[in-house]
């Protein structure tokens, strides 16, 4: 990369954010890989004057990382997002999707992590084996028509 | 005072792609919404697994078909800074080329379906009759008329002849001057501007701290245009950003207004630079991409960043891509609260949501 | 009353409303469908009409692959519409899953959850090819039409 990497830890995580937003900085986004099984690599990239800025944070999977969402609102849906990909969890979203925001149940659960994928042998998602749709969400559409009502 | 909840979509007449937004109201404003997206989600970042980094230009493409031209820009781009490609000048001179006229489309796009939100249907036919000749624009340059895969990794597939560049120029009058004549049309129109002026508020400082993007943080007074880093041949030619400061649904408008007619000034004036040469190099014999990366572009809807991780590969490692609709989901969530029900599909069209970016 | 009934039914297929819903496209598609409206094109001068509401629409436009989450709001929309109905499915996501057939969240194309009377080839097909295609879903519609037990139902 052209920019310079500063590596962060989760403990110092909260602390440099909000010295780069008092800087000025805007949230650009957050980035993730899956390194291996155990760990998963954030960067976190920041903007100010058309200058990009990059913190890299090594994650344990199993580990919580604190949220940076309540410093920057944006970063909310990024780091839903995440949750959803790599079930990386995350403390203190202000809103937390629980890993639904793109997801239904029947697609495989963090599709991004190879590693994991393996372990819980969840190979890709049956097609339409499930012919009856699940509970839809909690937000339900508007006029729910009865299942099976589909002529065909 | 009660409470009421309503769900905004997904399927909703004044939305052409599908998003949910669950809106709580006290009496008819506002209050609180939240948004429920992943209707259009396929997850093709993770495509990168099966398909090599050169078919993934086809991918990439489809991830939006109203900007394909400009993701496909970006991504050859990052490949080829991985790659360590020289790209040939012309080929980053007609890069330009195809991308305003994608930016231009996008934009006659948009005004129309913004022109429908209010209600005003035909508007929203001359703007598609006129985006009918960008139409053919494309496909008589590039062969396509929506996904115009025109990029490959170290340059571009197609070349302008004289005769091509000649009718482009004749055939870009007539849009300025059709465009122009809509705008005083819409922007003076009473009726408009009752619907649009002060509807849906972001200050500048809102829009910087949520991270607001392209038109939006434009018509909020931030001048902040990727464009400006001068990627490809946007260094040789000359151009500023398009400010307008009310930040309201009437600003981001007329900023689109004037990037379109802009942008028919950029095409004229790098088809007046146009240098000779090759428009593709040969990238046969290098080696796959190694390294990581960051490349950033401007799209229609704002700035649009892909990051690449690759380990000499035939397959990228990740290929991760935040598209503006992205970060202008968090402003929009700011400007919902204290608006009417009735203007909240005129205020989440200001945006310009494209959510088939958004959810890949 | 059997006449006036033959009658409404015949003129249902000379005015057909549409539906469009977009399932997870990538847009190519939408916009080809909107632009069928538009001047150029313009499908109104076979009596066609867009509108938003499913109670209304006698043809639904399917754009895009089917995904875990759209495919209920697929199937309801589909249900909320009066029979007999049509559904065309536009592009190769559409037909197949397309480009994305491969990608984790994608069930396929659109015969997987509805039946499909009409596939429109192409990535993105042109204007014309998806006037062609509802063109011919009309025809369908009409023997539909004049199928006694459908009139029956009707
Ligand atoms: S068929 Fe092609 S243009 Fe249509 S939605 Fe699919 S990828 Fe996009």
């Amino acid at each position: 990369m052209r920019e310079e990497i500063t590596p962060v830890r989760p403990a110092d995580l909260i602390g440099e954010v909000a010295k780069l937003k008092i800087q000025g900085y805007r949230l650009v986004t957050l980035s993730c890989t899956e390194i291996d099984a155990n760990c998963i690599d954030v960067l976190y990239h920041f903007d100010k004057d058309l200058g990009l800025k990059h913190l890299r944070l090594t994650a344990m999977k199993a580990e919580p990382v604190p949220s940076i969402s309540p410093v920057y609102f944006a970063a909310l849906l990024i780091e839903n997002e995440i949750q959803d990909f790599f079930g990386l969890k995350f403390q203190g979203l202000v809103v937390d999707f629980q890993g639904m925001l793109y997801l239904e149940e029947e697609a495989l659960k963090t599709p991004f992590c190879k590693f994991s994928i393996q372990t819980a042998e969840k190979t890709s998602a049956p097609s339409i084996a499930h012919a009856e749709p699940a509970e839809p969400p909690a937000a339900a559409m508007p006029g729910e028509p009865a299942p099976g009502e589909m002529d065909s | 005072m009660r409470k009421t909840v309503i769900p905004f979509g997904p399927q909703h007449p004044v939305l052409p792609e599908p998003i949910h937004l669950k809106l709580t109201l006290v009496d008819e404003r506002v209050v609180e919404a939240i948004p429920n997206l992943g209707y259009v989600h396929r997850g093709l970042e993770r495509l990168a697994d099966v398909r090599d980094f050169h078919q993934m230009i086809q991918v990439v493409e489809r991830v939006c078909g109203i900007c394909s031209m400009i993701h496909a820009h970006c991504y050859c781009m990052g490949i080829e800074e991985l790659m360590a490609v020289e790209v040939p000048p012309r080929a980053q001179f007609l890069r330009v080329i195809w991308s305003e006229v994608h930016r231009i489309q996008s934009h006659l796009l948009w005004l129309g379906l913004f022109a429908d939100s209010f209600g005003f249907e035909s508007l929203f036919m001359q703007f598609w009759r006129i985006r009918e000749k960008i139409m053919d624009i494309s496909e008589s340059t590039t062969g396509n008329r929506v996904i115009v895969s025109v990029n490959v990794i170290g340059g571009v597939r197609r070349d302008l002849s004289a005769e091509q560049t000649r009718w482009l120029l004749t055939e870009l009058d007539w849009v300025e001057e059709q465009i122009q004549r809509l705008q005083t049309t819409m922007m003076e129109d009473y009726t408009v501007k009752k619907r649009t002026v002060g509807k849906g508020v972001l200050t500048a400082q809102q829009a910087y701290e949520l991270g607001a993007v392209g038109p939006v943080a434009r018509g909020s007074g931030l001048s902040q245009d990727t464009r400006q880093t001068s990627y490809a041949a946007y260094g040789e030619l000359y151009f500023e950003p398009v400010v307008e400061t009310e930040g309201d649904c009437y600003a981001r408008s007329k900023v689109r207004f004037r990037e379109a007619l802009a942008s028919v000034d950029l095409i004229r004036r790098a088809l007046d630079k146009l240098p000779a040469g090759e428009v593709r190099a040969k990238v046969k014999s290098l080696k796959p991409p190694k390294g990581e990366t960051v490349m950033r572009v401007e799209q229609p809807r704002g700035e649009l960043l892909y990051y690449f991780k690759g380990s000499g590969e035939k397959n990228l490692d990740r290929l991760r891509i935040r598209t503006p609709t992205f970060a202008n989901i968090p402003p929009l969530l700011a400007m919902l609260p204290g608006v009417y029900l009735s203007d909240v599909p005129v205020v989440t069209l200001s945006i310009d949501p494209c959510i088939s970016c958004t959810e890949r | 009353m059997q006449a006036v009934k033959r009658f409404i039914n015949r003129m249902r297929s000379k005015s057909p409303w549409l539906l469009h819903f977009d399932c997870g496209s990538c847009n190519g598609c939408d916009i080809e469908i909107l632009a069928c409206l538009t001047p150029v094109y313009d499908v109104e001068r076979f009596g066609i009409i867009n509108v938003g509401n499913p109670f209304h629409a006698d043809v639904l436009l399917v754009s895009g692959t089917v995904n875990h989450r759209n495919k209920k709001v697929l199937t309801n929309l589909h249900a909320q519409m009066p029979s007999p109905k049509l559904v065309v499915a536009i592009g190769a996501c559409g037909l197949s899953g397309g480009i994305f057939r491969e990608a984790y969240n994608v069930v396929g194309g659109i015969h997987k959850v509805l039946p499909v009377d009409v596939y429109v080839p192409g990535c993105p097909p042109k204007p014309e090819a998806i006037i062609d295609g509802v063109v011919l879903g009309l025809q369908k519609l009409q023997r539909l039409h004049e199928q006694p037990s459908v009139e029956k139902e009707a």
